[in-house]
């Protein structure tokens, strides 16, 4: 069945582009912020290690606070992703109609 | 006997009716191979979780924390932020263009059989490795945890060593997923458990159990006794070359986990990508709430029962299993060690049959036969022997190291393949028109041969001589296998792989020819 697909005419199809395009603007700036924020924390760590050791109640430090922070933002960008991948999975069932027209 | 002895032997019942179930539903490649690709999403994702949360973070970084404090915490953390990697990139295309193991996706377009080499090579040696450490960890492991029970090192690597075997070959990847279920279910039991008890210990207040990691006494090198305050980050990542030794290792944990056959393979177990994507999403739940209660796990070890108990009664593996006995008395001290027992089988089976499959579909069936059985369920049959031969050769290696062999950086080499080798390849082939089996074959080949090389000057095998000063070598290893994917694409043309791009694409990012499910 599907060697009968036509992969080049679906690939130059507007709404196959534009799912292209809507991804990238979701995955791309995604993935280069939870980088930067993942490395951010062995970096301070290592190279300011005053500032990472400021207490902020108690023997909790900044160190202990960003490193938890680090669950929450795993948990949100992957919210995150699941609510925009919902409208990519609309926009790839049009391309998959428009290939079986 | 024992009640750990009696535990582990109720686990081992468990999973053989689990496997003898299997066994009798499954029938066929896909069957056996990827469950049918009939798993529904929670399903897939405690799986996932339990393929994953090997012994060494149950045991290891609860150990890491209770002897080191706040820097073993932060190690926790890159191994729920890795998820990201394989939700946002890997797994969906993984889903969509692939249908038993990592290197059908290198396939798709490009040069079969050089590529599926490499891969299988590549698979076959992240596998290995972190099998061996995981074997050699649990057969002292066992023999510690089963005391008084006559049980050794050897009986201990073998017994582990056959069950693996036997859930593989019979059961296939449907035995495989429930044991890493009831594992990973048994695990958060365990940990949600310790963790009430720990505050439990400190009258349910977090004021008091914090104030305790605030100054914990233990006795240094020098037989002196010190006060520190655990909090502090830098106990274990000190200068010169801490901090660069902890990007470095962050570095394969981010992008070394979608990198790993063993995880990989369990997003073909699934009916569709949206349906892998939701298990990731599972997965990273349960993940994530258990790096999160290593607090409890570590700290209570440090405050509760002390680093220097710990050092005098297994060292810093048992601080968990010592912790749940200091709370809980002999009967939680068995459970938890049953746990740690079922975490390390569910581990390793995972591992076998992601070698064996790669082995039977790569390599046998692929290179050397040209992509057909000559006769059919050919590669079912080639990937259980294979099993017999990985799970051999695992015991047989660790019975030669012995319960003494430092394998910890087994593990830190098989995410640095895992993040040089095939994580660029991967990357590369989903994304990059150009990209071709030359740029495949020479990133696989840079990123396994720069790991291995770096890891063996490493201060982990060279000690005090080490020429290279780090003991997590992809700071280096993974910028060289993209080097080294880039350059091999750059010198050569390959315009077939280009033209068929476009087919990759549209089938990665519509599901459009996916393969399906197959019962039901």
């Amino acid at each position: 069945m599907t060697r009968d697909v036509d992969w080049e005419r679906l690939a130059a199809t507007a709404e196959f582009k534009a799912l292209l395009k809507a991804k990238a603007k979701f995955v791309v700036p995604a993935t280069i912020f939870f980088i930067l924020y993942y490395f951010s924390l062995p970096l301070l760590v290592g190279y300011a290690p005053q500032l990472m050791a400021r207490k902020v109640f108690g023997v909790i430090n900044v160190a202990y606070l960003f490193a938890l922070s680090q669950f929450l933002m795993a948990w949100i960008v992957a919210w995150l992703y699941v609510r925009a991948a919902a409208r990519f999975d609309r926009m790839a069932r049009d391309v998959v109609e428009k290939g079986s027209r | 006997m024992s009640h750990a002895l009696v535990m582990f032997l109720g686990f081992i019942a468990v999973t053989l009716w689990i496997t003898w179930w299997a066994a009798r539903k499954s029938a066929g490649a896909s069957a056996f191979f990827a469950a049918g690709r009939s798993l529904k999403a929670w399903q897939n994702g405690i799986a996932v979780a339990g393929d994953y949360m090997s012994a060494a973070s149950f045991l290891g970084i609860a150990g890491i924390i209770a002897f080191q404090g706040y820097d073993g915490f932060m190690y926790s953390v890159g191994w729920l932020v890795a998820y990201l990697t394989v939700l946002l990139i890997v797994a969906e295309p993984l889903r969509n263009a692939g249908k038993y193991t990592m290197a059908d996706v290198l396939a798709y377009r490009l040069s079969p059989r050089p590529v599926r080499a490499m891969g299988a090579l590549s698979t076959l040696t992240v596998s290995t490795f972190y099998m061996i450490a995981q074997m050699v960890g649990a057969g002292a492991l066992v023999s510690l945890l089963l005391k008084g029970t006559g049980i050794t090192y050897q009986t201990a690597v073998v017994g582990i060593g056959v069950l693996m075997i036997v859930y593989v070959v019979f059961g296939g990847m449907l035995a495989t997923t429930w044991v890493q279920i009831v594992k990973a279910v048994l695990l958060m039991a365990g940990t949600i458990l310790l963790s009430i008890l720990v505050l439990g210990h400190f009258g349910f207040s977090f004021g008091a159990f914090f104030e305790a990691i605030g100054e914990v006494t233990y006795t240094n090198a020098q037989g002196n006794p010190v006060t520190q305050d655990f909090m502090t980050p830098g106990l274990r990542y000190a200068p010169p070359y801490g901090a660069l030794d902890l990007i470095s290792l962050g570095m394969a944990l981010i992008f070394g986990t979608a990198g790993l056959p063993h995880i990989l393979v369990r997003f073909y177990t699934v009916p569709d990508a949206q349906t892998a994507r939701k298990s990731v999403v599972w997965a990273m739940l349960i993940i994530g709430t258990f790096y999160i209660l290593t607090t409890f796990l570590g700290f209570g070890a440090a405050t509760i029962v002390g680093r220097d108990f710990i050092a005098a009664n297994g060292g810093n593996n048992m601080s968990a299993p010592l912790l749940a006995q200091a709370l809980g008395g002999n009967l939680f001290f068995a459970f938890i060690s049953a746990i740690a027992f079922a975490t390390i089988l569910a581990v390793v089976a995972g591992l076998t049959i992601s070698a064996s499959t790669s082995f039977a579909h790569d390599f046998w069936t692929n290179v050397l036969h040209g992509g057909r059985e000559r006769r059919e369920g050919e590669e079912v049959r080639v990937a259980r022997v294979a099993a017999f031969f990985v799970g051999g050769i695992s015991i047989l290696i660790a019975i030669v190291l012995g319960p003494t062999a430092n394998v910890a950086f087994l593990v830190a080499l098989a995410f640095a393949v895992a993040a040089s080798a095939n994580l660029p390849v991967i990357v590369l082939s989903l994304f990059w028109r150009r990209f071709n089996t030359a740029g495949a074959v020479c990133g696989l080949a840079t990123g396994l041969v720069s790991s291995l090389v770096l890891i063996a000057m490493s201060p982990s095998i060279l000690r005090a001589d080490a020429i290279f000063p780090l003991e997590n070598p992809g700071i280096v290893s993974i910028p060289l296998g993209f080097l080294g994917a880039v350059l091999g694409t750059l010198l050569t043309r390959e315009p077939q792989a280009e033209q068929k791009f476009t087919e990759l694409s549209v089938r990665a990012n519509t599901g459009l020819g996916a393969e399906r499910a197959s019962s039901h």
